[in-house]
């Protein structure tokens, strides 16, 4: 991605990876518009935990596409670092989501016909500064099943070659969306050890979005979106350890 | 009745499905659609030319002879088993067409005053018969007619037993004795230099001197009558007036031809529908297994529900039957059209005066049951898979599919490949018996393709070595009657002829065992050049001063080999019965003969140094020249020129050839792009997530596209050379069904025919790769997320 990219607005605060600013999405649906967001205004701040709260329709997932790259809004501004993703073309989202980007996704989507190993491996051959992934599996306890495939795994198994996957390329950023919403709590809980420990000891921005108010308690900070707008910004002055959540 | 709730889902996902469904009937119409084409063709064939032998009495025996007086008819008819007699004055004359150069032979047959004849009746397509004292009134053949564009009214010029009469056109006509029209002895039809006419009875015996006389006879037989006795009889009452030997219908020129050509069709009309039945079955086969297993939530809904197995199985067979019910009657219906206009093109060029679409309920009935029975198969076999699920296990996310390291990974060579290149490998390996299937399918297409372009090879190659290699003369004159040597002197003088060959040709039947086979006995120059013999690798065998060489599927038939005694029972004089060992094969594609030293044939046959005719070697400029000196000779019956014949040949086949490479290389295309594309398409839908999932990981659309598309590139690369191979099994098995004692089809396959049909296979796969990329660029990166499948 060029680095010249037009600014029109100050200076990021020291610090910032994400600013969104004045976000809106509005989609066609047959004859009706949705307004899935509806000026969202953020900061994500280097090496924080954050967890985007919200109920189904809140726009949480919206934003979530927005950061990554795989939707652009209707009208507002995102930046990452000093680059306006709402200018990017096709070919440098891609670049975007190819060196800086890890996604954890609800159904894992891990490619079937690869070993844990080779599911990070396909994301690391084609970054600029991998880790090894034999190092990116030790990361999340799963250093003994490389060469599993996912039909060999359990679902919280599979979730973490996914978090592995994301995380082996060093990304500056973890977007998960959902990442304990098809697994059972004692599951959902190893899995979210996983993310906090990448998150600890990598220092990687970490945003997670989830309608479990439970999961909330482990983030530094906690941003409730209701009808497609911040509703709510809470910083957690004492953070709670996963093994200490229940829902 | 109100509808019910299940078969009102039916008919609104039937709407849903609409695309899907086009695209599967599309398929159905096309398989079914050449599978009714192609037999109900035959069938018409069939059928048309029994009409037309049955309505217009084509006669069951033919023979020729000298002379024989009126009177031998009713001996004839008293031959036990003879139904009807029919005897005709039948003149080989030599014809001029205004304004045409060449020289033209005729043939010339008498109909009884004024009607269609009794046996062999002409269809008259224009004008009139003739008018009693009208006596130069002719008949044309419609071919004949139609290549020099003569129309009744109009006069051309024939040399009747020397004597030239000015000839008038008054009709045009069919018969079902030229159906096939060729020159005796000529290989293909010219129908600018060779042919038939009818004129009535009284003036051409007059002009042919056979007033009171036949000199040709034909016969009906009664129902079970054994044809060889009364051929038998009928040689034995005809050996006095110089007889020939009677035929029978099966060896009757235009009959046998027809016959040639029909089975050639039937190989054709078998092998192309079922390579394309086959392969739209397996897409049939894998579209509605996709279909049915797209639809895994629904059916464990209706399960949830309470529906049975059973009924969530019919269920689904209904919504396939509707889909493949409309492809079947749109494949009937294009099939029919098709159909006809088919036969009507093989009307044409049969020379046919009318005919009878047949559509027999037997091919009608396969075509359903075979469509149905597939997509039935199908069906069941996904909604089985679907089916035996328990509810709450289909609606949650599928298990990851089952993959394992490969061969090629296992034996040590893994660290040679990408993870991309791995997926493509196990995903080939998960699915061997679909990834055979779908090489297969493109196998079918480039096999097809192959064959297509085996047909003008291989007549490109029998003329080449018949008459580059063989037949090397410019011109082969005949003459009316066994002639001396010394005539030759005379055809020397004529400016322009270069070299002359004569050579002595007799009608007989060779016998070896059992066995027998009517051809003629060919005695040729020691020395010649004009026709040379060539052995198994085409170079000139010189022929021995005793003993006959013959053609090599000659003694494949006669069960003969060199050292063995042949017997030659000669149909001519005094029709000796000789036996002479055989000295050796020649290969020969096109018909099928035995060769003497000339010599030793005038000697067998107890005369002087006659020949029949000349072989003439001909500076090209002169030419015309040299047809005009010919045409007054007297006792010369005909000229051939090699040169036109094969181009009055090219000219007939050119179209039917291009016609038919068109037809197949659209057919191979089409197969070809309807597998890649269609396996494609499912592999989008069956791994679109997947694929979806690495784009959302930062794979950009190249990289995506390789994963699916390497995989096809790797069935593909392992598809055309089995299809090349399959092409040549089907060529090898065509040439041996096209074998006859009429000609042999050479199976010569140049690289160019295999580089033609790896190219159109590659060009579809393209093709469809290209419809293909459109979808991957449209890959919902945002859904991928959300969705379990």
């Amino acid at each position: 991605m060029s680095n010249d990219q037009p600014s029109t607005h100050e200076p990021l605060e020291e610090g910032v990876v994400f600013h969104v600013h004045g976000v809106t999405k509005v989609y066609q649906m047959g004859e009706v518009q949705v307004h899935a967001l509806r000026g969202v205004d953020l900061d994500l701040y280097r090496g924080e935990f954050t967890v985007l709260l919200g109920a189904s329709g809140s726009g949480k997932s919206t934003l979530l596409n927005i950061l990554g790259g795989l939707d652009t809004p209707t009208d507002g501004h995102v930046f990452y670092g000093e680059t306006d993703l709402t200018r990017a073309n096709e070919s440098e989202l891609t670049d975007y989501r190819r060196f800086h980007v890890g996604f954890v996704f609800q159904f894992y989507n891990l490619i079937p016909s690869l070993t844990a190993r080779e599911n990070v491996a396909v994301v690391t051959e084609i970054a600029t500064s991998p880790m090894q992934p034999e190092d990116a599996l030790a990361l999340v306890g799963l250093g003994e099943r490389l060469d599993h495939f996912p039909a060999q795994l359990s679902g919280g198994e599979q979730q973490r070659v996914a978090i592995a996957r994301a995380i082996a390329k060093n990304p500056a950023v973890l977007l998960c969306d959902e990442p304990t919403g098809a697994l059972d709590s004692k599951t959902g809980i190893v899995v979210l050890e996983a993310l906090q420990r990448v998150n600890q000891e990598l220092g990687t921005t970490t945003a997670v979005i989830t309608h479990n108010a439970g999961i909330a308690q482990m983030a530094d900070r906690v941003i409730r979106l209701a009808d497609g707008q911040i509703s709510e910004v809470n910083i957690n002055e004492t953070k709670l350890a996963p093994h200490e959540l229940s829902w | 009745m109100s509808m019910r709730a299940i078969d009102k889902k039916l008919w609104r996902e039937l709407w849903n499905l609409r695309m899907q469904a086009v695209a599967i009937a599309m398929v159905i119409i096309g398989g079914v659609g050449i599978f009714i084409m192609s037999l109900s063709t035959l069938d018409s064939l069939y059928e048309t030319r029994g009409a037309y032998y049955r309505e217009h009495h084509f006669a069951d025996v033919f023979a020729d002879l000298k002379r024989a007086p009126l009177a031998m008819q009713k001996r004839i008819e008293t031959i036990p088993g003879v139904d009807k007699v029919e005897n005709r004055v039948v003149a080989y004359v030599s014809v001029d067409v205004p304004g045409f150069d060449d020289p033209v032979s005729g043939h010339l047959l008498s109909l009884p005053d004024n009607s269609r004849g009794l046996l062999n009746q002409i269809y008259l397509r224009k004008g009139r018969l003739f008018e009693p004292g009208h006596d130069n009134e002719v008949v044309l053949s419609v071919e004949f007619a139609a290549a020099h564009k003569l129309q009744p009214g109009d006069k051309l010029h024939a040399t009747i037993n020397g004597r030239r009469k000015m000839l008038t056109i008054v009709g045009l006509a069919m018969s079902p004795e030229y159906i096939y029209q060729i020159a005796p002895g000529a290989l293909f039809p010219d129908f600018k230099r060779y042919g038939v006419m009818w004129m009535a009875r009284k003036p051409l015996a007059t002009a042919y001197d056979m007033d009171g006389a036949f000199n040709n006879v034909t016969l009906t037989l009664t129902k079970g009558t054994n044809e060889r006795d009364v051929i038998d009889r009928l040689d034995d009452l005809l050996k006095p007036y110089g007889g020939i030997g009677a035929i029978a219908r099966a060896d009757q020129l235009s009959n046998r031809f027809l016959t040639e050509e029909l089975k050639q069709q039937e190989t054709i009309a078998t092998v192309f529908p079922i390579i394309f039945f086959g392969v739209a079955a397996f897409l049939l086969n894998v579209v509605i297994s996709r279909l049915i297993s797209l639809q895994r939530e629904q059916i464990a809904g209706l399960k949830a529900f309470g529906y049975s197995n059973l009924a969530v199985g019919l269920h689904y067979i209904k919504l396939v039957i509707l889909i493949v019910g409309f492809g079947i009657i749109g494949g009937i219906s294009v099939g029919i059209w098709m159909g006809q206009g088919m036969s009507n093109i093989y009307m044409e060029f049969f020379s046919l005066p009318f005919m009878l679409y047949t559509l027999k309920p037997g091919v009608i009935i396969s075509a359903i049951l075979i469509s149905l029975g597939v997509a039935i198969l199908g069906t069941l076999y996904a909604v089985h898979h679907a089916a035996t699920l328990p509810p709450a296990q289909a609606m949650r996310p599928e298990q990851p599919a089952i993959y394992h390291a490969t061969i090629v990974e296992r034996l040590g060579m893994q660290g040679w490949f990408s993870q991309p290149t791995r997926m493509i490998l196990r995903h080939i390996e998960r699915r061997p018996f679909k990834a055979v299937l779908t090489t297969l399918g493109i196998s079918m297409a480039c096999g097809v393709m192959v064959v297509s372009g085996f047909q003008e090879g291989a007549i490109d190659n029998m003329i080449e070595v018949q008459f580059g290699l063989s037949q090397r003369d410019d011109m082969m004159i005949t003459y009316t009657e066994p002639t001396s040597q010394r005539s030759l002197y005379s055809l020397r003088d004529v400016q322009g002829i270069e070299h002359v060959e004569g050579f002595r040709n007799v009608p007989a039947r060779l016998r070896y065992e059992h066995r027998t086979y009517r051809t003629a006995v060919t005695g040729l120059q020691p020395d010649g050049k004009l026709l040379r013999l060539l052995d198994s690798n085409l170079k000139p065998i010189t022929l021995p001063p005793e003993g006959v060489v013959i053609t090599d599927y000659l003694a494949k038939i006669l069960h003969i080999k060199p050292g063995d005694l042949l017997t030659i029972e000669v149909l001519e004089g005094h029709r000796p019965i000789v036996q002479v060992p055989v000295v050796g094969t020649a290969k020969q594609d096109m018909g099928m003969n035995a060769y003497l030293q000339q010599a030793s044939l005038n000697r067998l046959l107890k005369e002087g140094d006659a020949i029949s005719g000349a072989y003439l070697k001909v500076d090209e400029p002169y030419q015309r020249e040299v047809y005009r000196e010919l045409k007054d000779m007297p006792r010369i019956a005909g000229v051939i020129e090699q040169e036109s014949a094969v181009d009055a040949f090219y000219e007939n086949v050119a179209q039917t050839i291009l016609f038919y490479t068109f037809i197949t290389t659209i057919l191979g295309g089409s197969i070809a792009f309807g597998v890649v594309y269609n396996s494609m398409r499912i592999a989008l839908s069956e791994r679109g997530r997947e694929l979806a999932s690495l784009r959302v990981l930062g794979f950009n659309r190249g990289e995506v596209a390789y994963i699916l598309l390497g995989e096809m590139a790797v069935l593909i690369l392992v598809a055309i050379p089995v299809g090349l191979l399959i092409g040549y099994g089907l060529c090898a098995y065509m040439a041996y069904a096209f074998d006859t004692d009429l000609y042999r089809v050479p199976l010569v396959l140049g690289l160019r025919v295999y580089a033609f049909s790896a190219l159109v296979v590659i060009i579809s796969a393209l093709l469809s790769a290209l419809m293909i990329w459109r979808n991957i660029a449209q890959l919902d990166m945002v859904a991928v997320l959300k969705t379990k499948e």
